[in-house]
């Protein structure tokens, strides 16, 4: 029982038009306390569907999801999430979107603006304090929902394809500065992604899904030592792993 | 080279503007003095200049008249319509349940509701706000409740994750700011509108003052052209200039945010 966050036989079905849709099927994973554990698997298949349960956004169809030996009701602060689209609040500045879960807590203005500018620092935007998400770029904006998102010091952070729309080369310098917030702060990690080179380079572990219903074909850990290099033997290797695997699974649905 | 200075000055900003507008003027007054020549029926532009002076007096009473008749009716136009907006907005039952009754109630001009103004309020400046009130509640409504139908549930679920749960922190932290711009909007037309309802509203003697009072009751039943001209002319004006403001107020300060996207 060492498992900072554990999932069990969690199903999500949804009431659509066509009648119900079956999202999650089954589904069964646990994470360990600063772990980063990565989450691929085809776009539909239930990735944002499983990280909107566990931040508690939506409720199971049936089965349990336990953080810290709790088992979970409703969202709460002790976990961050950052989203795939971007999630800024456009009328705040940057600083008053990583104020905002601070301000819930009703904690003193000074108190919170040392926080969320600590925050700030961390992701590297220094300097940007007062300007509105408008005037930032994509991979800003994911920096700014990044530090909103530990501002409030959630043990656990999720994160939904949060490099997903910006450039290869944004994105490299994200995921870097990923790693070194992570492995400053030793929280946990669970990283949904669609890219198998993010997922070699990011995590600890990876959780391969299958097409909807989403469940788990793979689960493995990525003992490559850090700090990685994205084009290092082992990492190549382990990239054709993960691609047979996952395209093993496509020929399935195509049968 | 002469063209070429002519050109430029022209292109300078605001001189073609006031050109046309002077060339305007000259064109109303030689039409009023050479071919109409009847001040009854199109007064010239120096009478109705003239006729500024000799209203002097009455004009800041009969503007602070009608302003307050116009801010009764706003204001309440704004309560009103932004309360019911938002709850419509935000509420499946509310907005089934008002929905009917408030589109039974929009169509029918505001006007049509003078005599009840009258008979419930009696003559009064209410009545006349009340008027205003009819013409700008529904354009508030409608865009307020616009806003909250299209706050992004991005928004609503960052917000739930950083621990707004309870539904009246999601409205005034999430909803409400989300939706100024379609406010603001809402506001600026129904000013519009009950601007326009002011006039005839004043028609109806709620008062011994106010622009649309003066124009319809005194001076033209008393053939003063210039002075019904001259009265137009301040209606135009104080229209435009409290949409400016407005506009500056709201743009400048409180959607800073959203920067030249918003009522154009
Ligand atoms: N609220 C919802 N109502 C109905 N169907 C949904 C809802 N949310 C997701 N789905 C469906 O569930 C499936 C999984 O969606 P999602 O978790 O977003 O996939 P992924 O993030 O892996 O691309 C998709 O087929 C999607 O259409
Ligand atoms: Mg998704």
């Amino acid at each position: 029982m060492n498992h900072k966050l554990e999932i069990r036989d969690v199903t999500k079905t949804f009431e659509t038009e066509e009648g119900e849709l079956m999202a999650l099927d089954r589904f069964n994973v646990g994470v360990k306390p600063s772990e980063f554990l990565c989450i691929i698997g085809p776009s539909g298949c239930g990735k944002s569907t499983l990280l909107r349960l566990i931040a508690g956004l939506d409720e199971p169809s049936s089965g349990t999801i336990i953080l810290d030996g709790k088992e979970l009701k409703g969202p709460s602060p002790d976990r961050g999430m950052v989203f795939q689209e971007y999630s800024l609040f456009p009328w705040r500045t940057v600083l008053k979107n990583v104020t905002f879960g601070l301000e819930l807590r009703k904690m003193g203005k000074q108190e919170r603006y040392r926080i969320a500018k600590e925050c700030i620092e961390l992701v590297g935007l220094k300097g940007f304090e007062n300007m509105y998400p408008y005037e930032l770029s994509g991979g800003m904006k994911q920096r700014v929902a990044i530090a909103r998102a530990i501002a409030p010091e959630p043990s656990i952070l999720l994160m939904d394809e949060p490099f997903g729309s910006v450039d290869a080369q944004t994105r490299n310098a994200l995921q870097e500065e990923l790693l070194e917030i992570w492995q400053r702060t030793k929280k946990t990690i669970l990283f949904v992604t669609h890219s198998v080179d993010e997922a070699v380079y990011l995590a600890d572990r990876v959780a391969v899904m299958t097409a909807r219903p989403g469940n788990l074909i793979k689960c493995a850990g990525i003992d490559i030592p850090r700090p990685r290099k994205r084009t290092s033997v082992e990492a190549n290797e382990f990239r054709e792993k993960l691609l047979m695997w996952l395209s093993l699974e496509r020929s399935k649905v195509q049968d | 080279m002469l063209k070429n200075r002519v050109l430029q000055f022209l292109n300078r900003r605001g001189v073609i503007e006031v050109i046309s507008l002077c060339v305007a003027i000259l064109i109303w007054e030689m039409v009023a003095v050479f071919v109409i020549k009847d001040k009854g029926i199109l007064p010239s532009p120096h009478a109705v200049f003239l006729a500024y002076f000799e209203l002097f007096d009455l004009i800041p009473l009969d503007i602070c008249t009608s302003l307050l008749h116009f801010a009764i009716g706003l204001g309440a136009g704004a309560v009103v319509g932004i309360t019911l907006g938002m709850l419509m907005g935000w509420f499946r039952t509310a907005n089934r349940a008002l929905d009917a009754i408030i589109e039974v109630l929009r169509p029918i001009p505001p006007l049509a509701w003078i005599p009840f103004a009258i008979i419930w309020i009696g003559l009064t400046h209410s009545a006349a706000g009340f008027i205003v009130f009819i013409g700008a509640v529904f354009p508030i409504l409608i865009n307020t409740y616009t806003g909250f139908r299209e706050v992004d549930k991005t928004y609503i679920d960052a917000a739930k994750v950083l621990g707004c749960e309870k539904e009246s922190k999601l409205i005034r932290l999430v909803a409400i700011p989300f939706s100024l711009p379609y406010i603001a909007t809402g506001i600026r037309v129904g000013m519009g509108v009950g601007w326009m309802c002011l006039v005839a509203a004043e028609y109806f003697g709620v008062s011994r003052y106010g622009l649309g009072y003066r124009l319809l009751c005194i001076f033209f039943p008393l053939q003063m052209m210039d002075r019904v001209v001259a009265y137009m002319i301040l209606l135009g004006l104080i229209a435009l200039v409290l949409d400016r403001v407005f506009r500056y107020f709201v743009d400048e300060r409180l959607l800073k945010w959203k920067k030249g996207m918003v009522t154009q």
